[in-house]
């Protein structure tokens, strides 16, 4: 075993990972080490060539790569220690990283952990479409992974399920390289991923999105050879009489996106049933002291710019677990959970009176929307919105004063249409 | 035209498992898979349940193989470095009418020598498996678990060490029978043989169709099973089978360990007309959930990670009630054809003794002389997820790549897949890659794994793109490049 000793550790090399590195080394932590599965920096950007990154951050709109490529170059600037090709196989609750590369294995003492792992599509089986088991068949993802890193194309006559972010994006890449898009599939009364996605994505290219429907059956021997489609009711149940057969060849998949928190649960992080993620204080600190989490690990975000914003937090917050000696022991603790019309919210924990930021998304689309904050059937806030979906994430600061804090009463936040 | 003593059709558990005791001699043996791989179809879709022989009326042959199978399954496993559990089944009885159903299974099961049958009340049952509720079982000790795909793969590997060819990819055509040889004209070009062992499963009547008019009917029966996450491992300890249907000549849908920690939920029962319609359904995957809960009440509705279906080959009809035993037998009116037809369940678990009955047949046909240098077992290299921190360690020295990881939930390494690409038989699909390290059977299905093993088919294999599968011959992954001359 390879002995480290490090300041601040973080998992994932992907645009979480670099951002929280970078702002710990410049919030005083010296020793940092990113720790990278594949053998690149900056994850999924290095596959996402379109544009449209960094808009928020930097005024300008650049691809993933070039996004990448911004904070790999403050990393290595600010000497932040990188291992590539390095698998995390153990994470203990004392801040113990076991981690594997072709030099051996690695034990990393951390003082502090920022958990940036980022998040795994969900497959054919999260949803259990039945029918026979061909090849074409692909995540979104990993057909771009082939697409656009390995110069492979995979297939010719494209049906996309579900209308996800990277599905989107899928739909106009498969459109430029030549493929015929048959339909995007969606089951939801409204499509999934952001609207500026479904406009410059499939409504430029005259790409059909079908909402309201989903895929009943696949076919195929060997390769994918055609879907049956149904319409859907409004409990989601297809409507029998209403199958429809599209020819295709392909069958690409975006059926949205699960955290990846294997090595959290491994140290016994409390993990959020409505995030499937960490839950964390406003300081993005999980139930273990000392252990951070931010990203698509954290809750699935939008854009890059909104995760590396928040990536940034968490970096900030791991140097100062280290850095700041008379760090203050909380002890009270008041908690924030969704109420009507809101899907999740994070953080889910308080520990502090005074201004916390809170990100949450909607359960369904309103227009217009109102935001109330309550502590018991006390209203902290409201806050008119011209609409709320479930594909934008919502943030707003709330100030919770001593009084409130105290008086140890959850926080419910709640979507009124 | 290559001259082979004995040509074996299907390269199944069953193929397979006679391949590998014919290696044991001096005897040129080809066997010609259609599949891309060993263990593509049945053999690779059932509930990889060591039988122990309570099931079938004493006389039968399908009683005494599994019996005898049974008894050999733990040394085959050894040899073969296979896992293998005794984790014991349950024959749970819902009612009072079931118990007298369980007395008779018991019964039958003495009367084949299966040994160590219990009966316990609702209470005892519960305390070896706190989650079943049921009014009594009967407890078989003798039933175990093992992976059935990596033992047809492991007994294909070791008889292809020990000189079997191997033909993937080839589909028998023809057959003619000319003065006492047989000419057999494949996909891949035209063979004479000696002697043919038909155990093309649910296809064998279109083999004996070849060269006579076959006295029998294949029946496809499909049974669809649901996996569940290993999360919900805790679920079961021992094998929960319900009484068996009067009807069909299945054992009903039951709830089964796996060597590797999932749990299956199946088979379903359905005859169905096409043999190779493998598809797996919404009505049953209902129907598969509902049926276990019945055994099980704790199990959640999110479990499912995946589901399959496999094909029985049934010499009965639904009509007739669905059950027939085992037929392995030389053909009367075609001297040197020897066809094991109908081998469904108890198949995998009669699987050894099987063959050996097979090779007393071949062995009265040619002669068969014992090798001196048969390699009785594979030199199975340790899987990363498996070592102690030295042994990773000392591999990792020897080779960086046994330290870089690729599938991320089996954490395999890089190696290991080199290693599984590597493998005697020629496959090269990712199911192959699969079915030998597991890179792509976890939670993500591929999804981190997928690019990384196909950079190692074109990097370390020179594999072209344009002849990667998924799992058979017209499975290809891809269409072409995106841009010609371009590097990856």
């Amino acid at each position: 075993m390879i002995e480290h000793s490090v300041d601040v550790a973080v998992i994932g090399g992907g645009p979480a990972g670099l951002a929280a590195a970078v702002s710990a080394k410049e919030h005083g932590a010296d020793q940092i080490v990113v720790i990278e599965r594949n053998s690149w920096l900056g994850g999924i950007l290095q596959q996402c060539i379109h544009d449209g990154f960094g808009v928020e951050e930097t005024g300008k709109s650049l691809t993933g790569p070039e996004y990448a490529e911004h904070y790999i170059n403050m990393a290595l600037q600010r000497n932040i220690q990188i291992m590539l090709g390095t698998m995390v196989i153990e994470l203990k609750g004392n801040r113990e990283i076991v981690a594997v590369n072709s030099n051996g294995l690695h034990n990393i003492k951390a003082k502090s952990v920022i958990l940036a792992m980022g998040c795994r599509e969900r497959t054919r089986w999260n949803t259990m479409i039945p029918g026979t088991r061909p090849s074409g068949i692909y995540t979104a993802g990993v057909a771009q992974s082939f697409i656009n890193l390995q110069n492979i194309m995979v297939g010719r006559k494209v049906v996309i399920v579900g209308s996800g972010d990277v599905g989107l994006i899928m739909a106009r890449r498969m459109k430029l390289e030549g493929a015929e898009v048959v339909a995007v599939i969606e089951i939801l009364p409204h499509p999934s991923g952001l609207l500026r996605n479904v406009v410059q994505c499939l409504e430029d290219y005259d790409i059909p999105l079908l909402l309201n429907h989903t895929v009943t059956n696949i076919e195929g021997k060997e390769r994918v050879e055609r879907v049956t489609i149904s319409r859907v009711d409004k409990n989601m149940k297809p409507i029998s009489g209403t199958e429809k057969q599209i020819e295709c060849d392909t069958i690409l998949l975006s059926l949205g996106l699960i955290p990846e928190n294997e090595l959290s649960r491994m140290a016994k992080v409390e993990i959020n049933d409505r995030t499937g993620a960490p839950s964390v204080n406003q300081e993005l600190e999980t139930n273990i002291p000392g252990i951070f989490a931010c990203g698509n690990c954290l809750h699935v975000h939008d854009t890059v710019d909104m995760l590396s914003i928040e990536a940034k937090k968490a970096g900030k917050s791991a140097a100062e677990y280290i850095t700041n000696a008379d760090r203050k022991q909380y002890e009270t603790v008041i908690h924030v959970v969704p109420g009507k019309g809101v899907r999740y919210v994070v953080p889910q924990r308080i520990n502090m009176h005074g201004k916390t930021e809170l990100m949450l998304r909607a359960k369904k689309p309103m227009e217009p929307a109102t935001l109330q904050v309550t502590a018991n059937n006390k209203v902290l806030l409201i806050k008119k919105l011209l609409c709320a979906t479930p594909s934008s994430m919502i943030k707003v600061d709330i100030v919770v004063s001593r009084e409130v804090f105290v008086s140890r009463d959850v926080l419910e936040v709640k979507l009124i249409g | 035209m290559k001259k082979f003593q004995v040509a074996v059709i299907g390269g199944g558990v069953i193929g397979s498992s006679i391949a590998r005791e014919l290696s044991r001699y001096d005897a040129r043996v080809v066997v010609f898979e259609s599949g891309s791989d060993v263990a593509s179809q049945a053999s690779k879709a059932n509930s990889g349940v060591i039988h122990s022989g309570i099931n079938y009326p004493s006389s039968s042959l399908k009683a005494r193989l599994c019996v005898e199978g049974n008894r050999m399954f733990q040394s085959l496993a050894e040899e073969l470095a296979v896992p293998v559990k005794w984790v014991g089944k349950f024959v749970v009885a819902r009612n009072e009418d079931e118990i007298a159903e369980l007395e008779h299974l018991k019964q039958v099961g003495e009367s084949n020598n299966v040994p160590g049958l219990e009966i316990l009340d609702g209470a005892l049952v519960k305390k070896k498996e706190k989650n079943i509720s049921c009014c009594g079982a009967l407890w078989v000790p003798t039933a175990g678990i093992t992976s059935p795909y990596q033992l047809t793969i492991a007994l294909a590997e070791n008889a292809a060490e020990n000189d079997v060819k191997f033909l993937l990819e080839t589909k028998v055509v023809e057959i003619k029978k000319q003065a006492h040889k047989f000419f057999i004209n494949t996909t891949k070009g035209e063979f004479i043989a000696d002697v043919v062992v038909n155990t093309a499963g649910v296809f064998c009547r279109d083999i004996v169709a070849m060269l006579e008019e076959p006295d029998f009917n294949v029946y496809p029966c499909r049974g669809e099973y649901l996996v569940l996450d290993k999360a919900y491992s805790w679920l079961v300890r021992s094998m929960i089978y319900p009484v068996p249907p009067k009807h069909m000549g299945v054992l009903g849908v039951h709830i089964t360990p796996t060597v590797e920690g999932n749990i299956l939920l199946g088979p379903s029962a359905e005859f169905i007309t096409e043999a190779e319609d493998a598809r797996t359904t919404k009505e049953m995957m209902v129907s598969l959930l509902k049926n276990a809960k019945e055994i099980v009440p704790a199990l959640p509705d999110n479990a499912v990670i995946n589901a399959y279906s496999g094909i029985r080959s049934k010499l009965a009809s639904a009509e007739n009630g669905g059950w027939a035993d085992f037929r392995i037998e030389e053909s009367r009116n075609t001297p040197g054809l020897i066809n094991l037809l109908g081998i469904e369940s108890p198949g995998l678990t009669a699987a050894p003794a099987i063959a050996k009955e097979s090779t007393r047949i071949i062995a009265g046909l040619i002669e068969l002389k014992e090798k001196s240098n048969f390699k009785l077992s594979l030199n199975r290299a340790k899987c990363f997820s498996e070592m102690s921190e030295n042994e990773r360690t000392k591999m990792i020295e020897k080779d960086g790549r046994c330290g870089r990881i690729v599938c991320r939930c089996e954490q395999v390494t890089e190696m290991e897949v080199i290693n599984a690409l590597s493998n005697p038989l020629g496959a090269r699909t990712l199911s192959s890659v699969k079915y030998r390290c597991r890179a792509g059977m976890g939670r993500c299905h591929g999804g981190f794994c997928t690019p990384h093993i196909i950079r190692i088919m074109k990097d370390n294999f020179g594999i072209d793109i344009m002849d990667i599968k998924l799992k058979s011959p017209n499975s290809r992954l891809f269409t072409g490049r995106i841009r010609e001359g371009a590097q990856a």
